[in-house]
């Protein structure tokens, strides 16, 4: 035995505890989603009688069931439009509001900046019943208008505060050689500044994306007919009807999950930026 | 138009100057600038939630605003069954929320942050997975651990009697003695990715220098990481307790897929999410009234506090700097 391990290369122990803890929590985390993948494959009957399995065959109808008979291409479209509208809105109103602010001093400006700021603290679901009669008044209760804008209102602190700071950071020069070639404000804003920050737009627009995508609240408030509702209040009707059906359970949380699961993949880079970003300006 | 400086000075200059040198555009197109987020924001956001204050001091029939009547509706919220009594129990369940929450996320979530600064295999596949859960929906998540922990047909009780600890098997979200602390687990599955994100951001803010200066010195892994990296650390620790406390009393879709919109079983697993959301929407004829109080309630306990540890953290930051 002492030769044997003498010559061998010698383990860390603690390495290997670090790593044997490392990727064990790794499979935790993605244990339960392999079983959702998995069992959103195989018949409801299979899954009940061995929960843990790999499927006999490769068999979708799940989502097809999922994706018709249980609504889901209803409320994936809903979520969709809704939640790009939103986004849209939120950057393109965030992006102005953030050019001026970050680019002049004006008298008020350090106030307005810290007026847009608070709201990344501000609990806004607390008012959601004056928010609601308002939303009444002007006939936008069960109208996804009246959740775009809801949601765009809820965009603008975070988009302001990182926009700003990327105008800011712009070099002086580029707005004063358009201003000598006497280009207007709007036009410098538009031309020169804005393809500038490109890279801001998209951390921001996908850094909305999630959370709105994953909103349950303002939607189960502000939306009554089932056509309108978006993916996570359709879940609940879901789980409801469907509580005996796992695998169209399954199927329907893959189809709810996979978009965002794809939006992070891709731009990780741009959403980790965006979690990390108010770090320091809390 | 001015041009403001001599273009050899500004040529020099560093090119980071907020408007240096140049004046801002009149009112007029300020406004045309600031105007579209502001109303948005100010009409949607702002205006409501200040209105939930004015809400509070009257009587509600329905939807319809009725007489003036001071304090009645925070004196019901406290005082009226059964309110008298969900109230300080969902009020603790967000309490514990927070502390267990933060407890697992100052240990694991650094431990994680610390061990994946350092260049190591497969690191950022292990930053992304464990970054992966945050990304999907409380609701979808507290469903899916629903279904894993299923008493009859869950997968999870199965790995218990596959593994012969059949005695451990139990219906994990119908007892009101698991429930909560399983919830509080779940969470953690869900969250702690975000926690783990903050520290590592805080710890690259870091130069290596420090460390090494410690290190040349004869410091020890522990020393260096006592004496050097936490204490530079302890704005980023202000941070993530701030979040973590907004969002520990905000929760809502996770508990709501767990435990059901009354927090179940018999109320383990209610909060004020949940509280606040059955007093809006299923409290009887003056349900505004009482919630409006309960919002009011609410946001001074969410604001307050968090504004009262952001004041804290920033004067603990002087103090060691």
């Amino acid at each position: 035995m002492t030769g044997a391990t003498a010559r061998a290369r010698r383990p860390d122990p603690t390495g290997v505890a670090i790593a044997i803890l490392m990727w064990g929590y790794a499979f935790i985390v993605l244990a339960p989603l392999a079983l959702i993948v998995i069992n959103s494959m195989r018949p409801s009957r299979q899954i009940f009688r061995e929960p843990i399995a790999l499927p006999e065959s490769i068999n979708l109808d799940s989502y097809v069931t999922a994706w018709g008979e249980a609504s889901f291409s209803q409320y994936f479209s809903n979520s969709l439009v809704i939640v790009m509208a939103s986004v849209v809105l939120a950057v393109a109103v965030s992006a102005l509001a953030a050019y001026v602010l970050g680019r002049y001093s004006f008298r008020g400006s350090g106030l307005l900046a810290i007026f847009f700021l608070s709201g990344l603290l501000l609990p806004f679901r607390l008012a959601i019943m004056p928010l609601f009669l308002l939303l009444q008044d002007l006939g936008l209760v069960d109208s996804r208008l009246g959740l775009v804008l809801v949601y765009a209102a809820t965009g603008v602190p975070f988009s302001v505060f990182i926009l700003s700071a990327y105008f800011r950071q712009l070099p002086v020069e580029l707005s004063e050689a358009a201003r000598i070639d006497g280009a207007g404000e709007f036009t410098i804003f538009g031309r020169v500044m804005l393809p500038l920050v490109r890279p801001a737009l998209a951390t921001v627009a996908v850094f909305q994306f999630v959370p709105l995508w994953n909103d349950f609240f303002f939607p189960l408030v502000l939306l009554r007919s089932s056509e309108k509702w978006t993916l996570p209040v359709g879940m609940t009707r879901f789980f409801g009807e469907f509580q005996t059906d796992w695998s169209t359970l399954f199927a329907g949380i893959i189809i709810t999950t996979l978009p965002l699961i794809i939006v992070f993949l891709i731009a990780t880079k741009q959403i980790i930026a965006g979690l990390t970003a108010g770090i320091g300006k809390l | 138009m001015t041009v403001g400086k001599p273009s050899s000075a500004r040529l020099t200059r560093p090119a980071s100057g907020k408007g240096v040198g140049r004046v801002a555009p009149p009112w007029r197109i300020l406004l045309l600038f600031l105007a579209p987020a502001f109303l948005l924001y100010t009409i949607f956001l702002i205006y409501p939630l200040a209105q939930a204050l004015f809400f509070s001091f009257f009587e509600w029939k329905g939807t319809v605003r009725g007489a003036f009547v001071g304090f009645d509706n925070f004196s019901e919220l406290f005082g009226r069954f059964p309110l008298n009594e969900q109230l300080p129990r969902a009020f603790i369940h967000n309490i514990t929320f927070f502390l267990a929450t933060m407890a697992i996320q100052v240990s694991l979530g650094l431990l994680f942050a610390l061990l994946l600064h350092r260049p190591r295999r497969g690191r950022s596949f292990l930053r992304t997975t464990y970054v992966l859960p945050y990304m999907i929906s409380p609701l979808i998540v507290g469903y899916v651990w629903a279904l894993i922990l299923n008493p009859t047909f869950g997968p999870f009780n199965s790995v218990l009697k596959d593994l012969g600890l059949d005695e451990l098997a139990r219906p994990w979200l119908g007892d009101p003695a698991t429930a909560f602390p399983v919830v509080i687990l779940v969470n953690a599955w869900f969250w702690l990715g975000f926690p783990m994100l903050l520290f590592a951001a805080g710890l690259s803010a870091i130069p290596e220098d420090f460390a090494e200066a410690a290190r040349v010195d004869g410091a020890s892994p522990w020393q260096v990481f006592r004496h050097v990296t936490f204490p530079l650390l302890i704005p980023v620790f202000g941070t993530v307790a701030i979040l973590t406390f907004i969002y520990s009393f905000n929760v809502f879709g996770l508990v709501w897929a767990l435990g059901g919109v009354d927090g179940g079983p018999v109320g383990s697993t209610d909060v004020l999410g949940l509280l606040f959301y059955r007093t809006a929407f299923t409290g009887g004829i003056n349900a505004f009234g009482t919630a409006s109080a309960l919002a009011v309630v609410m946001f001074v306990a969410i604001f307050g506090v968090s504004m009262t540890a952001r004041w804290w953290f920033r004067r603990l930051e002087g103090g060691i700097a």
